[in-house]
């Protein structure tokens, strides 16, 4: 069985160790990316997400190149990309392109250009799938520590933000005529943004991050009536697919990152058909 | 007119090279009804616009009487069916914290008519109901200037009446001043003390039928409604509701151009 044999690889103590550290990494992403991906959802930025996250890989290779901790380099390509686009939305009918398509070239041109500039890596050995796909069990107490640093500091944010941020996502110039700094808002979004997919790549991997800012949300919303409710339901949502990926990973020798995705999908289409019927009974 | 508003003179807009404005010109006073009429095209969303200070003209300015407290309603509201929101929700968002209670709002949509609504979920009301939740969100603000933005927008013929009458009374009661962009000639006429017609440029402006007179007005219009709107303001000294019911006019002293 795959449980045994995992269990006398690793020998007991060394797999609960790990395990919790992985447990606490994803909760601590999942609680942020929750409220978040709410935002997200509300907003129709998944391109947005997915883009940022796109650009990750080169951030990494970056980093790695310039000899920083790779989530430096990350959040500085997310950044750069996240004011690129909000700067662009400043103007009207920017070259005449849409900002699907600019997205499109973005996200995949950064891409490209990541896996790039880590062909330049010879030096340095690089596991290109730990960063596409997480590399949840080899989190260290180290990346704990910077998980949860980077966890706070979005959460602080987006609590202050909240109100202002929800009043700009109803209607922008709404919110613009009342006095909500609109622009200003929508930067330090895309900002905060960026800086939960630097943490979460460390959990799914850069291809899955937008998963786990766009599924719990999903998930969360025929179970709520407020978005306040909305954003909480969303973070457990994502705590439960961590825990439940995690175990399914463990139980079955599955890749975690993609077991994490998976149970968040379930757990979306068990609400989606437990739902309506809740709502007629 | 003594009070003013708001303000905004020799404004110019183009978008990539097309003038859509030039020349623009509008003026609010305390208690007045002010309607930008025009075709498609003609600027008026972009006048508001930039009263609203949304845009910034090429050139012109805007002057505001200091401390003006402006109620906005957009033309629509797209909210993503994802955003679970109720109606009460949605209209605590335009106040400051904790500025006004659960009572005040409740007052409000009593005003406009549409309590019943106030826990439903906004995606599901009619579009007559959100005009009046909208309206209701800019009143919310005990507003100086309420702009409004096609605010008949999706309603039925008998439901704009109700709105424009309600409107006029709002005006009546507060004695704020409104600035109204429309398209439907005949119920603006009725509820308007003063008119200005765009059509990129201020074609023409006044009284309602002074307006309607406009040989510029007939010839962007047509001479069949020009004619019909002469006849629906015969008369001075009362206006007619749409049911055809006398009610009484109110003589505000409104300068004509």
């Amino acid at each position: 069985m795959a449980t045994s044999s995992l269990i006398t690889t690793m020998g007991t103590i060394m797999f609960e160790d790990f395990l919790v550290r992985a447990l606490l990494a994803g909760c601590a992403v999942a609680v942020v990316a929750g409220p978040l991906g709410a935002f997200v959802v509300w907003r129709r930025m998944a391109y947005f997400g997915a883009t940022l996250s796109h650009s990750a890989l080169l951030g990494i290779a970056l980093g790695l190149l310039m000899g920083t901790h790779p989530m430096l380099g990350v959040l500085a390509v997310c950044i750069v990309v996240a004011l690129l686009m909000g700067l662009r939305q400043w103007r009207v009918g920017f070259q005449m392109l849409s900002e699907d398509t600019m997205l499109g070239i973005l996200a995949h041109g950064t891409l490209a250009l990541g896996l790039v500039v880590v062909a330049f890596l010879d030096n340095v050995r690089f596991d290109l799938n730990a960063y596409l796909f997480g590399d949840i069990l080899a989190v260290s107490t180290f990346d704990l520590y910077w998980l949860y640093g980077g966890g706070v500091v979005v959460a602080v944010v987006l609590g202050v933000l909240w109100r202002p941020l929800l009043s700009a996502t109803v209607h922008e110039e709404l919110a613009m005529v009342e006095g909500v700094p609109v622009h200003a808002l929508r930067l330090v979004y895309m900002l905060i943004l960026a800086g939960v997919v630097a943490l979460a790549m460390k959990v799914v991997g850069i291809l899955l991050v937008t998963s786990l800012l766009i599924i719990p949300a999903a998930t969360a919303r025929p179970l709520s009536t407020t978005p306040e409710q909305m954003g909480v339901l969303a973070a457990i949502a994502g705590c439960l697919s961590v825990v439940g990926g995690l175990w399914g990973s463990a139980s079955y020798d599955t890749p975690s990152g993609p077991s994490i995705v998976v149970a968040a999908l379930i757990l979306f289409v068990i609400v989606r058909v437990l739902a309506p019927l809740r709502r007629s009974a | 007119m003594d009070n003013v508003l708001i303000e905004a003179s020799g404004i110019d807009v183009s978008f990539g090279g097309r003038q859509v404005l030039h020349q623009g010109e509008a003026k609010v006073g305390e208690g007045e009804i002010v309607t930008l009429i025009g075709p498609n095209g003609a600027g008026k969303t972009t006048m508001v616009r930039v009263m609203l200070g949304l845009h910034t003209p090429d050139m012109g300015i805007v002057t505001r009487k200091p401390g003006l407290r402006i109620g906005y309603m957009p033309q629509r509201l797209n909210i993503d069916p994802a955003l679970p929101i109720s109606v009460i929700r949605f209209l605590s968002l335009g106040m400051s914290r904790g500025d006004v209670g659960h009572g005040f709002r409740h007052g409000v949509l009593r005003e406009t008519g549409v309590e019943h609504i106030a826990e439903s979920p906004i995606q599901q009301i009619s579009g007559g109901e959100m005009q009046r939740v909208l309206l209701s969100r800019a009143l919310l603000r005990n507003p100086d200037l309420l702009v409004l933005d096609e605010p008949v927008q999706g309603v039925d013929v008998s439901g704009q009446a109700e709105l424009y009458a309600l409107i006029r009374g709002i005006r009546d009661q507060r004695g704020c001043g409104v600035l109204m962009v429309s398209h439907d000639l005949h119920m603006v006429m009725a509820a308007t003390d003063h008119v200005i017609c765009l059509n990129q440029h201020v074609c023409c402006a006044g009284h309602p039928q002074t307006v309607s007179r406009h040989p510029e007005f007939v010839s962007l219009f047509g001479e069949s409604v020009a004619t019909e709107l002469s006849v629906y303001h015969h008369d001075h000294d009362h206006e007619h509701d749409v049911h055809g019911d006398v009610i009484s006019h109110h003589n505000h002293g409104h300068d004509h151009v």
